[in-house]
């Protein structure tokens, strides 16, 4: 239990995948520009990350790699098909994410309504496939990659909703006319990572 | 069209330099940030990252521009994906095969250029409307304007972090023993961050003075 609660400490804080690994940056600053928005999208987040990331896993761990069951099963365990990783893990991702809105939309309208307009969005959010191919990497088994792609997922929604609090105060104040915009989004989202840096001493 | 057009007519050229200055991918289109930032602790890992992008970008947008005709719409998104994943699959075994330790410092971030912005941007925005050399010419030019970018910010983190351009030393010894010392932060994230928004910032501040300049 303690391993689990250590590896969802260190993927929310210490290794957040926005400010630590840069990923996700495109819809980041994006949609950081209200915090409801912010809020609906990094919710959105966390949903198809903890289901994708354990998605890609049985992808990975049952089809592709090398001596894996089904391949076993049909008789070709010289087959290495790991090079397939990313085609399966974005052709997961697309999927989930065209099930999930068809599926809210059916049972969950109110929620439906809520993230509709951010899920198509997710598919092309790099820190999704960037998770899944985190998972891979670094060999986490099933359970480990559940709480990793939620983990994961809660990290984002916390940098993108803290950016978009900022950038409310920002418009109050008053900043050099060639650094409104993009630039001082960069330098806040660095003073952000700065901050984030201190929690990388913990060890749980 | 009536009349043929030189392949490197006056106009190519203009939308070039269009989208490595004024529509640059990174600071004006907002695209393909992340593996600017994550990349460009050195400056050859940022290049070999440059190339890859170069290389899936100006592909995809030929083929997905030779197959537009035949593309539907509702679909779409999809066969880009595997357009995209194709050739990044083909990167990625190429820089395994041949530079094995270029591509374990690049780690999951080769893999990571299937959502790169700019590859999908330009196959929805470009080449789903345009010819393949027009096409081809325009994945260059983006690569181009997203290589102006991180090469800026790899060269000022390499210099500042180790002392090295591209592996060889640039900060001399003697400084060293005067007590000069390479900034770990440098190669952290943070600085990747303050980086580009001071080098987006250059770039606003240059626009505004040619505009007040030039009175447009």
């Amino acid at each position: 239990m303690q391993h689990y609660l250590s590896l969802a400490i260190k993927s929310i804080f210490v290794e957040n995948i926005l400010l630590a690994f840069f990923l996700g940056q495109c819809s980041f600053v994006a949609c950081s520009k209200k915090v409801e928005t912010a809020i609906g999208l990094g919710t959105a987040v966390i949903f198809v990350m903890t289901i994708t990331t354990p998605a890609s896993w049985f992808f990975y761990n049952i089809l592709l790699r090398k001596g894996a069951p089904l391949l076993m099963w049909l008789n070709v365990p010289f087959l290495d098909l790991s090079f397939l990783g990313f085609m399966a893990y974005i052709a997961v991702i697309a999927a989930m994410v065209q099930f999930l809105e068809m599926f809210l939309d059916k049972y969950f309208p109110a929620l439906y309504a809520a993230l509709g307009i951010f899920l198509p969005l997710i598919a092309v959010n790099c820190a999704v496939l960037g998770a899944a191919l985190f998972m891979v990497k670094r060999d986490y088994n099933l359970m480990e990659s559940i709480v990793y792609g939620a983990s994961t997922g809660m990290g984002w929604a916390m940098a993108i909703v803290s950016m978009a609090a900022i950038r409310k105060k920002l418009r109050y104040s008053n900043i050099p006319a060639g650094l409104e915009g993009l630039g001082i989004i960069f330098i806040m989202t660095g003073l952000l990572a700065m901050t984030f840096m201190c929690f990388s001493g913990i060890k749980l | 069209m009536s009349q043929r057009e030189g392949l490197f007519s006056k106009r190519r050229w203009e939308a070039f330099r269009e989208f490595v200055w004024e529509q640059n991918p990174i600071s004006f289109q907002i695209l393909g940030i992340c593996s600017a930032l994550a990349t460009t602790t050195q400056v050859k890992t940022a290049m070999i990252m440059v190339l890859g992008l170069a290389f899936v970008t100006s592909l995809s947008n030929t083929i997905i521009s030779l197959l537009r005709k035949y593309i539907p719409s509702a679909i779409r998104i999809i066969i880009f994906l595997v357009v995209i994943a194709t050739l990044v699959i083909i990167v990625d075994e190429v820089l395994k095969a041949f530079m094995f330790d270029l591509s374990k410092k690049l780690s999951v971030y080769v893999g990571l250029i299937i959502t790169n912005c700019i590859v999908m941007g330009r196959a929805e925005a470009f080449a789903m409307s345009n010819g393949p050399w027009d096409s081809f010419l325009d994945g260059l030019s983006n690569s181009a304007g997203y290589g102006l970018f991180l090469l800026a910010v790899a060269i000022p983190r390499e210099l500042f972090g180790k002392g090295t351009i591209l592996g060889f030393t640039i900060i001399p010894e003697s400084a060293y023993q005067m007590g000069y010392k390479d900034a770990g932060i440098m190669l952290l994230a943070p600085s990747a961050f303050i980086i580009l928004g001071l080098l987006i910032w250059g770039k606003t501040e240059i626009e505004m003075r040619a505009a007040k300049k030039g009175g447009r």
